[in-house]
């Protein structure tokens, strides 16, 4: 979330979408309804279901699933064309006046650059012209015909509200009410707040469709505001502290991308650090294999005159955690390690690995609190990829669908056992309540926990668990040596207890410490920090050894003066729901990002009955109920952008080379799709579906069609339920206890099926078995002259559990991902339903 | 615990009056079904409490789980797609269970002395203790809330955390409703409170918004806001304006000669079995009629 | 008032009941006790957590029979929301008003357990047997397939034969330790549950 959940309270429209907050997220839902009762907030839910979050809405909306880049383009064609948006905003903190690259185009579907061939793009147009000094080129007049704001009136001219209620299958006039509310929040003092989750992830595009909300949001100056935002409603309880630790294929702690090797770059996945920061091209290999030049090409340097550029920090944040990882070990003259780092040849996320592992290239995997058979895509797929595993172990409280994938479990888990080769550990960790530790919110803040009991039998938390793995391996390598031994031998391992590192220790070790003296750089005579001690924010971290810090973001969580995570002081002195004193929220206890962006270009507050931070000149600081997202010592009149972590200080409606299908999003349909052609394209076979989407070749034969299936599957969670865990709950099970999809009553009639009837649906990839609900609140939908059906399918059943046992979800998936995530397609597919 | 302690201005089949000295604030549970989400925390938490299991059944074709009241759900969840107005789609959720009556047809039909008292805050609560099982509160009861246990053959309903409220917190589901669409306090803040919402509403476009509180039974202890105050049918069948019973007040004067209940059993037994077999599977077609 | 005749049939059956216990010689009760349900929670312990569902991050009560005493083994005994917590303010959703539930679920894990090749079942093993096995298959793993160089010659140091997926609900000191010892072997092959 750029904001909060306490702070939906303070907007005036909430659009829910790609979501079902009410749902999902039951009590962060409540701050909508506080909105609605104390703010005279409307909310607007747009779904291809009337969800429970639509029982209350002011404004339901149906939309067909994979067609939201087309209603979101709608909004911003809506909103260019009544110029409804917020000038003084727009033309300050967004690249709105910009020019770019003349190179650049797009036609019938596709941006410049395209090659079918790798279905990637040569992203080289895909830029803003520069000038003599480094610096982008504007026009403050908005005319020129390759500055962003024409791009942009072009591009989503052709998003009318005709060619919205054409591919979304939305009532035009609904559109054009949620259209026209939306745009009443151009006001200065009037903000949106949308809210999403994985129901604009899970797509083929989903990147995209988020970046179209927030350009609608930046066209109506509502980031950085108090009740504004673009606000991810994050599913896990920590997945938000695990990706920001860095827990994924091309990632260090803090965002800081892991370095690719040198390959000359022909594709985008061959030779990059990570999607975020495209390395430079055609670099000599000598250069590029080195920290230093690893770090130079992470160091932003600004493309606009008094930016702030944060990367620029970036061989701070790296250098500090390779101290944390390696200790003394980690030189300058050794370059921090960098050499003992892996580099990628490619990405390798959770498709990847499954379509590696199916290919007989993998050999051992570890399911630490996962559940891969339920929750990646086709389950036929992931049950033959681990069975060509030689071993697979699995860290859980619970008894997991994949610890028994090799087991026979009828209809629902059908396989032979005595076939499947695959050695299987399963360990029992402990669960949240049986530990200390901290986990991050969707709110981004580090709250701390405390053990309330010990776990059952012989269950071990997690870190002795991984203590016990890795210190064995170790013993193995110091005894017999083995490949590459230097950063497994050389790993710190400062715990007092080393089997067992303590949560407190752990904690410590990311929020960082000085190794040697911190000083003042503007006065070096006055240390800042004491050798030895915690450190106090990213601020006080340095490139040249002499901190330590695991995660550069966490910094300042665990100071000398002990654990903010830990803080229960829950006083909003302001009334607007900024409770600094609760807890830590990363970055720097920020409450909400990109809070400068909620003053004018004076430092004066958009609003001030909600004002986050102003300028006092006075007192020549940024000051206000939060703390300020920006050099809280520039003042206004440097003109410093907003948007610091970008080196042109502003939001980007272009997003030159950063996404991997173009710069504005453009509507794709799903890979599988009721529609043969895109109605935005004039069928043009290459750009029918994200042109740039993950797709393995041997997957190709996995996907069906509309012919012999018809109707538009998403599958979702249940407000009773909570992924696969709450069915091993009885009392969940008890309100929600058995497996079942819902239909129209429409479909319903056609099919003869009545609620309560037992039904088979079925993909390309398999069937499922589950009782019917037959609703009104799935209604048909007319997609380009043709009656479409939407099937719902819950997600939460499977073959272990106090709740009925199903068939999981996933049967039905395709392996298919996402262009720049790789996040699968589990929102818009096509199946077919019969009586079972 | 002494009867007067216990601030008791009503019990089942019992002669003696109940003290009368002290005043105790009547309290109220405001069910506002325009915030209800349907999310069935209250039924959980309803359940965690009170060390409830109900059974892990079928799934039959509706969201409504568990599809009844039992005497291990105190309350369900009742869900509703209606269009009150042509293609203006509602989803209506009424969190279904005892209504705490002012007049409670449940306990004056009850002829086991004790088993059924009403606190002078409002609760309407049982006493297993003296329950026979025999079912009549079933049938006095104006929602068809109370359900006989297949354990023990007692009769069970909320209690509106009798317990909590005695330690002075408030009860499970209106602590753990998200949207707080359930909230709990003394029934003129709950009428103030209501006020507000039904303002809400009416400013949304709500014109018939107001509240549920039957004057018939005297006003109860648990109230709704609607947005159709006008049709309650719409919410799964929430009678509008409902009454005791007839049955309820024949009965009463057969409670007056006040009974041993020990002794009753088996005439009882044979008697209610028919009452509360035949109701339970009639009482909606009651209701509709 | 009106009748219907169902309720007419049942009020004959009711009268004719009535006054057959009448003539048994039902005198009046005596003076019953009667008392609400013991409130539960007294001196129970009270520990702050945090769910481990979504990512709203709801404060917790936990509630756990005895007072920490040595001989006193505590159980978890019923959690309700954090009144404190600045988001949830003492609410919870159905699943975390149903964690009490998942901690004692039956289908907890007790022990270490083991499935050999073409086995049916599991078996149940210690933890040392467990680590050593285990640390044993990555070893020969990753010294088999160790990628030092790549064809080019330029220093790779990955290792992509085996991976891992990671938590979504452990907390941030363990993915921080996991991510620790996840490089430190060469692993890219890595990932959490962000995407799905």
């Amino acid at each position: 979330m750029t904001n909060h959940w306490v702070d939906i309270k303070n907007a005036n429209l909430i659009l829910i979408m790609g979501g079902n907050a009410a749902e999902a997220h039951p009590c962060g839902f409540k701050w909508v309804t506080e909105a609605k009762a104390h703010n005279g907030a409307k909310l607007i839910v747009v779904d291809p279901r009337f969800t429970r979050s639509a029982a209350v809405a002011d404004v339901y909306a149906p939309i067909r699933a994979g067609s939201d880049i087309a209603f979101l383009g709608g909004v911003i064609n809506y909103l260019l064309s009544t110029d409804s948006i917020n000038h003084d905003y727009v033309n300050a903190y967004t690249d709105l006046t910009f020019l770019v690259d003349e190179g650049f185009a797009f036609k019938d579907g596709l941006f410049s650059g395209y090659d079918p061939e790798k279905r990637s793009y040569n992203k080289d147009t895909w830029k803003y012209q520069l000038g003599p000094d480094g610096y982008v080129l504007t026009d403050p007049s908005r005319q020129h015909p390759f500055c962003v704001y024409q791009l942009l009136k072009k591009h989503y001219e052709r998003y009318t509200p005709d060619m919205v209620a054409t591919v979304c299958g939305t009532p035009k006039e609904d559109f054009l009410t949620i259209c026209k509310m939306i745009a009443e929040t151009a006001a200065p003092n009037k903000t949106l707040s949308t809210l999403y989750a994985l129901g604009w992830t899970q797509h083929s595009k989903g990147s995209q469709i988020i970046r179209t909300t927030c350009m609608i949001q930046l066209l109506l100056g509502n980031i950085g505001m108090a009740g504004g935002g673009v606000n991810a409603l994050r599913g896990h309880s920590n997945i938000q502290g695990l990706t920001d630790l860095g827990l994924l294929s091309n990632l260090l702690p803090g965002y800081l991308n892991l370095p690719g090797e040198s390959k000359p770059r022909q594709e985008p996945d061959e030779a990059t650090d990570s999607p975020e920061q495209p390395m430079q091209p055609n670099q000599p290999e000598a250069v590029r294999q080195s920290a230093a030049a690893y770090i130079a090409r992470s160091s932003l340097k600004p493309l606009r005159p008094n930016q702030m550029s944060y990367w620029q920090n970036f061989g701070r944040f790296f250098v500090s955690t390779m101290k944390a990882w390696y200790g003394d070990a980690a030189t300058e003259d050794n370059g921090w390690c960098f050499e003992w780092l892996p580099k990628l040849d490619k990405m390798y996320d959770i498709l990847q690995v499954f379509e590696n592992m199916n290919n007989g290239e993998m050999n051992g995997y570890i399911c630490q609190g996962f559940n891969p058979l339920a929750s990646a895509p086709c389950k036929i797929k992931v049950s033959n990829a681990l069975s060509k595993l030689k071993y697979l172990v699995v860290i859980d409280p619970l008894a997991t669908e994949t610890s028994e994938f090799w087991q026979d479990h009828g209809e629902y888990n059908d396989v032979d056992p005595t076939k499947i080769q695959t050695e299987v550990f399963r360990l029992p960790s402990t669960c949240f309540a049986e530990e200390n530790g901290s986990i991050v919110n969707s709110s981004r803040w580090l709250q701390w926990h405390w053990k309330a009991a010990d776990p059952p039998g012989e269950a071990i938390s997690d870190q002795r668990i991984l203590a016990g793995i890795f210190l064995k391996l170790r013993e193995m390598y110091a005894k017999d040596g083995g490949a590459f031994p230097d950063p497994v031998l050389n790993l710190t391992w400062p715990y007092l207890t080393p089997h067992e590192p303590t949560p407190e220790e752990l904690a410590r070790e990311f929020s960082g410490k000085a190794l040697f003296d911190v000083t003042d750089p503007s006065d070096p005579g006055k240390v800042l920090v004491k050798a030895g001690q915690q450190l106090n924010g990213f601020a006080e971290l340095r490139d040249d050894g002499s901190t330590s810090c695991g995660c550069w973001l966490f910094a300042g969580c665990w100071p000398e003066t002990g654990n903010l995570m830990a803080r229960r002081d829950n006083s909003d002195p302001y009334g607007i729901g900024q409770t600094l004193n609760w807890a830590f929220s990363w970055p720097a206890n920020r409450r909400v990002l990109y809070n400068r962006a909620s003053c004018d270009v004076e430092g004066k507050p958009f609003d001030p009955s909600r004002s986050l931070v102003y300028w006092d000149a006075d007192k020549s600081r940024w000051l206000g109920s939060d703390v300020p997202d920006f050099n809280a010592a520039s003042p206004p009149a440097d003109g410093m952008g907003p948007f610091i972590m970008n080196p042109e200080g502003v939001a980007r409606l272009f997003a030159v080379d950063k996404m991997a299908e173009g710069p504005f999003p453009e509507h794709y349909e799903p890979v599988e799709s009721p529609l043969a052609v895109n109605p935005f394209n004039g069928g043009n076979e290459a750009a029918r579906f994200n042109p740039a989407a993950r797709i393995f070749a041997s997957d190709q034969d996995s996907f069906g069609d509309a012919a012999e299936f018809p109707h538009v599957c998403t599958t979702y969670r249940l407000t009773e339920h909570f992924h696969f865990w709450t069915k091993h709950a009885r009392l969940n099970a008890i309100t929600q206890p058995e497996q079942f999809v819902e239909i129209g009553e429409e479909l319903a009639r056609e099919k003869g099926i009545k609620a309560g009837d037992s039904v088979r649906v079925i993909s390309k990839r398999g069937f499922i078995v589950a009782m019917a609900v037959v609703t009104k609140r799935i209604r048909p939908l007319e997609i380009a002259g043709k009656k479409v059906h939407t099937v719902g399918v819950p997600l939460h059943w499977g073959f272990l559990g106090v709740a009925k046992n199903g068939y999981l979800a996933n049967t039905l998936t395709p392996f298919v991902g996402d262009a720049n995530t790789y996040t699968p397609e589990f929102k818009a597919f096509l199946v077919k339903i019969e009586k079972a | 615990m002494a009867l007067q302690s216990l601030d008791i201005s009503a019990r089942s089949a019992t002669t003696t009056p109940a003290p009368k000295a002290r005043k105790t604030p009547e309290l109220a549970k405001l069910i506002d079904i325009s915030k209800c989400i349907g999310c069935k925390a209250c039924q959980v938490a309803c359940m965690e409490w009170n060390d409830l299991r109900d059974t892990v059944n079928r799934n039959v074709g509706v969201y409504d789980n568990p599809a009844d009241l039992s005497a291990q759900s105190w309350t369900v969840m009742r869900f509703a797609e209606v269009e009150p107005a042509p293609g203006k789609l509602e989803w209506l959720i009424r969190k279904d269970g005892c209504m705490h009556c002012s007049d409670p047809g449940c306990l004056k039909s009850c002829p086991a002395p004790g088993a059924i008292i009403r606190y002078s805050n409002g609760i309407v609560d049982f006493h297993q203790e003296h329950c026979t099982g025999c079912g009549y509160c079933i049938i006095g009861c104006p929602f068809n809330i109370p359900r006989i246990s297949e354990q023990d053959g007692k009769a069970y309903k909320c209690t509106l955390c009798s317990d909590r409220i005695a330690v002075g917190t408030e009860p499970a589901c209106a602590k753990v409703c998200p949207t707080g669409a359930i909230v709990f306090g003394t029934k003129e803040d709950m009428r103030l409170h209501a006020a507000g919402r039904v303002q809400d509403l009416q400013a949304r476009g709500y014109s018939q918004a107001g509240v549920y509180d039957p004057p018939g039974l005297g006003g109860t202890h648990v109230m709704y806001v609607l947005h159709h105050a006008d049709r309650p049918g719409l919410y799964s069948g929430l009678p509008k304006d409902p009454v005791l019973s007839p049955l309820v007040s024949l009965w009463k004067g057969v409670a007056k000669t006040v009974m041993n209940v020990g002794l009753a059993t088996a005439v009882l037994a044979a008697f209610f079995h028919y009452v509360s077999q035949g109701p339970n599977k009639e009482h909606n077609e009651e209701e509709v009629a | 008032m009106q009748l219907t005749r169902r309720q007419l049939m049942k009020i004959s059956a009711a009268g004719l009941a009535g006054s057959s216990m009448v003539a048994l010689g039902m005198g009046p009760a005596k003076e019953a006790l009667a008392g609400v349900r013991q409130f539960k929670l007294q001196r129970a312990t009270e520990v702050r957590n945090t769910c481990t569902y979504c990512s709203v991050g709801c404060g917790l009560l936990i509630y756990s029979q005895g007072d920490g005493s040595l001989n006193a083994k505590a159980s978890i005994m019923h959690i309700e929301g954090d009144p404190d917590h600045p988001v949830n303010r003492g609410t919870l959703c159905p699943k975390g008003a149903g964690l009490l539930d998942f901690i004692h679920s039956e289908n907890r894990l007790h022990y270490p357990e083991y499935r050999k090749p073409g086995s049916k079942e599991w078996q149940r093993i210690s933890w040392d047997e467990a680590f050593t096995r285990i640390a044993t298959l990555m070893k020969e793993d990753r010294d088999a397939h160790f990628i030092g160089k790549n064809q080019h010659g330029e220093t790779v140091n990955r290792w992509v034969s085996t991976g891992m997926l990671a938590a979504s609900a452990s907390s941030n000191e363990t993915g921080y330790l996991t991510h620790k010892i996840a490089r430190s072997l060469g692993m890219l092959a890595f990932d959490n549950q962000a995407r799905v």
